[in-house]
């Protein structure tokens, strides 16, 4: 008997498939020397280093949000166990408290009182207007003006030392290990991107120590329209946006491949049709294709509610339509870029040697033109990232993007806007939106330029 | 000349065919007018008499490609694809799904568009080639390595907040500029200040680091080592050598993206509720008018296209090394 059932969403199913072939790449990369040389590049940068710490933790919490299930809740007559009809993940069990504790409605950080004024009735049967205590936020002091600085900083210090004493533990195995002689590993001039890496690994860990001891006595980021602690929200929304950002490159990527190597190799019509193709696409332009797609599939999915199983399944397959019509106009450029590097290898003398022996053209293009290409395929998935994460954020904004019951960093800026016309402001929903959106998309641009550095610094690309 | 700007026009024939082909696909085989009108009109449980009714309104009753029952020549022109697609070529838009004339609209929505965009892009220019300028003047110091870092910092946020923390600081807090809204005449420019600044805020980071590069190439080349061997200063060397050649590749960057100036910025016009294109769409995208929403499909791509073409005349008038085959 399980405590729980695995639920296999379409989008978890590619993840997985990512991670597969992200872990042969590095599997195959290591092996081969002459591709190992340009990571070595990308190793002895500081700011790649570190950046690469930031999303390492980003893609951490993204998976923990991938591993669904439907947990056991009871058995029935002839003792088989039942699932309950809710879908959750990893995050959300790890989350249970920032989830399940709801506030009324909004609230400020770490506040210990509602938003707004509210009748409450005294014991003795009188009214009163004033702010009610929160149910959860701050429920565990008995006079919240007096105590609260004092407990904040006491679970701050306890995070803080959390954080820092896993961080030692973890810097003198990892010294230890590696070096023999920890103080010899942190004065080797050469280590000091990795040490850069071992900062922010710090500061990372600090942070989760804090959300450890903060996040559940206090709603850390506030409470939304519903009472929903938006920390929370921000978190689930991580998953969304890697999805779009890499989901929607893995998604294009064998049409922009097969097509930009056939253009370039065969020439001739078929680079004409090929041309012909993606000029045409890419004429269109891309919110407006995108939007009118998007509405299409809106019709579809009002006309055929019965084939979702469920909201979750729905939504989900909503994202991955998402990611597939955002590459499906983000393709051309990759195409283009593929096809003028082949028109220049396919001259190169290995080529014509090749051809020269009689190799097929199937052969030739795998074995000679495809791995040539690669790194401009790599360059091109890592520099498109951080613009497709900022893309999901507009798209939602304008009710062409996630379903809107999805978790997502536009969905939290969509609903937050309304609110600035309050007085005084909302302005907690939109501050989390905007740091967690702002660190990935700062790591994900620093890391795409040290890589286009390393791989090949000739090719810019037109911003 | 004159024959290379016809026969650009004419490869642009096929293209604008293929576009018309794709959001015919798009707006009426992939679901067929009968979902769309009940996606319409709402309710799961429609009468197919109000289906029919919303169909004949909007002229989507007929049959898709061939009509049957027409005669003679009718039996191409009385089709869906006559009526609703193939008329985009001469630029009759029909009407909207609300009954509105589609081209009188987008004739009187562009003007408040380009009242912003022109702004923008000007502005734009200007901020960003001094700011990238100045970079490449320090190039290789502290002041640079920290500018290109705030470039890299301000491309990483998202459009959507410049807008919202412009609105909220200059027009809430400090209470400078009217938060939303427009009009027309000599009282406009109160209402085009707040927007204009937000779009060159937000262009600043992608623009100034790209300019930077391009100023950087030209810096290496051969014809500056000579500028700087006769003697003259860094400052002149910079303004009338780099800037004046690398004003070509900046320059022809601008002329892409001249026509779909009319088409307006999407985001900008929704939050300051300016009557433009760019909100047009919005709105009809949040209303789902499907008329509408092709429209602009075709008017984008036409518009892209026209870009292309001047961008390849604007080279060979800039850089007579280029010569059109």
């Amino acid at each position: 008997m399980m405590p729980f059932q695995p639920v296999m969403l379409a989008t978890d199913a590619l993840i997985y498939l990512l991670l597969v072939l992200a872990v042969s790449f590095a599997w195959y990369t290591r092996r081969h020397d002459h591709l190992r040389a340009p990571w070595r590049r990308v190793a002895r940068s500081h700011t790649a280093m570190g950046a690469l710490v930031i999303i390492g933790v980003y893609v951490v919490i993204g998976l923990l949000d991938t591993f669904h299930f439907r947990l056991a809740n009871g058995e029935d007559e002839q003792g088989n166990v039942r699932y309950a009809s809710e879908i959750h993940s990893a995050l959300d069990l790890l989350a249970t408290p920032l989830r399940e504790r709801r506030e009324k409605t909004y609230s400020a950080p770490f506040a210990t009182h509602l938003y707004a004024r509210e009748t409450i009735e005294l014991p003795d049967g009188g009214q009163v207007r004033d702010f009610p205590r929160l149910k959860w936020g701050g429920a565990h002091l008995e006079d919240p003006v007096r105590d609260r600085n004092a407990d904040i900083l006491w679970r701050m210090l306890a995070g803080i030392a959390i954080g820092a004493g896993v961080w030692l533990a973890l810097m003198v195995l990892y010294t230890w290990r590696k070096a023999g002689d920890g103080r010899q590993w942190w004065s080797d001039p050469d280590k000091g991107p990795q040490r850069t890496a071992a900062w922010i690994g710090l500061l990372m860990l600090v942070l989760l120590g804090l959300s450890l001891t903060l996040a559940g006595a206090y709603h850390v980021l506030g409470t939304d329209k519903v009472g929903e602690d938006v920390f929370y929200q921000s978190l689930k929304s991580i998953r969304t946006g890697l999805v779009i950002g890499t989901l929607t490159t893995l998604v294009m990527l064998p049409a922009a491949i097969l097509l930009g190597i056939m253009a370039g190799y065969f020439r001739g019509w078929v680079d004409d049709v090929i041309q012909y193709l993606y000029t045409t696409l890419s004429s269109v332009p891309g919110v407006l294709l995108i939007a009118a797609a998007v509405l299409m599939m809106q019709i579809y999915m009002s006309n055929h509610q019965d084939e979702f199983n469920s909201l979750t399944e729905r939504a989900d397959l909503r994202l991955l339509f998402l990611c597939v019509i955002l590459g499906v106009t983000s393709w051309t450029s990759l195409c283009r870029l593929l096809r003028g590097e082949t028109l220049k290898l396919r001259q190169l003398e290995y080529v014509q040697a090749a051809q020269a022996f009689g190799v097929g053209h199937f052969t030739t293009l795998v074995r000679h033109i495809l791995p040539n290409v690669m790194h401009i395929v790599l360059i091109v998935v890592v520099l498109d990232f951080s613009g497709l994460v900022l893309a999901e954020a507009v798209l939602s904004y304008i009710n062409i993007g996630v379903d809107p019951n999805t978790n997502s960093w536009g969905n939290m800026i969509n609903s937050a806007r309304l609110e600035l016309a309050r007085e005084p402001l909302v302005w907690w929903s939109l501050l989390a939106a905007f740091l967690f959106m702002f660190v990935l998309v700062l790591a994900a641009n620093l890391f795409a330029d040290v890589v286009r550095d390393a791989f090949d610094p000739r090719l810019r690309e037109r911003s | 000349m004159m024959a290379y700007i016809v026969r650009r026009t004419l490869y642009a024939i096929p293209i604008l065919i293929g576009v018309n082909l794709l959001t015919f696909l798009l707006f009426f085989v992939v679901n067929s007018p009968d979902d769309m009108a009940r996606m319409h009109l709402g309710a799961k449980r429609v009468t197919d008499q109000a289906i029919e009714q919303w169909k004949v309104e909007r002229g989507y009753d007929k049959p898709l490609v061939f009509n049957l029952e027409a005669e003679g020549l009718g039996q191409v022109t009385d089709t869906i694809f006559f009526d609703k697609s193939l008329r985009l070529f001469a630029f009759d838009f029909g009407q909207s799904d609300s009954g509105r004339n589609i081209g009188h609209d987008i004739g009187q929505r562009m003007w408040p568009s380009l009242a912003i965009a022109i702004p923008i892009m000007l502005v734009g220019l200007l901020v960003n080639i001094t700011f990238s300028l100045l970079l490449a003047f320090f190039r290789g110091t502290y002041l640079d390595f920290w500018g290109v870092v705030l470039c890299v910092a301000m491309m990483s946020i998202s459009g959507l907040f410049y807008i919202i923390g412009g609105q909220v600081l200059l027009g809430k807090l400090l209470n400078l500029f009217p938060i939303s809204g427009y009009d027309i005449g000599a009282h406009a420019w109160k209402f085009l200040v707040l927007p204009v600044i937000i779009g060159v805020v937000s262009s600043i980071g992608s623009g100034s680091r790209w300019y930077r590069t391009l100023f950087l190439e030209e810096i290496n080349k051969d014809f500056v080592r000579s500028a700087r061997a006769k003697g003259l200063s860094e400052q002149r060397v910079l303004i009338g050598h780099v800037l004046r050649n690398a004003l070509i590749p900046i320059l022809t960057g601008v002329v892409v993206v001249l026509p779909t100036l009319f088409m307006g910025s999407l985001l900008l016009e929704s939050f300051f509720g300016v009557p433009g294109l760019g909100s047009y769409t919005i709105d009809a995208i949040n209303r789902q008018d499907f008329a509408i929403v092709r429209a602009m499909v075709f008017l984008g791509a036409v518009l892209y296209i026209l870009g292309l073409l001047l961008t390849d005349i604007s080279y060979t008038i800039a850089d007579p090394r280029v010569r059109l085959e």
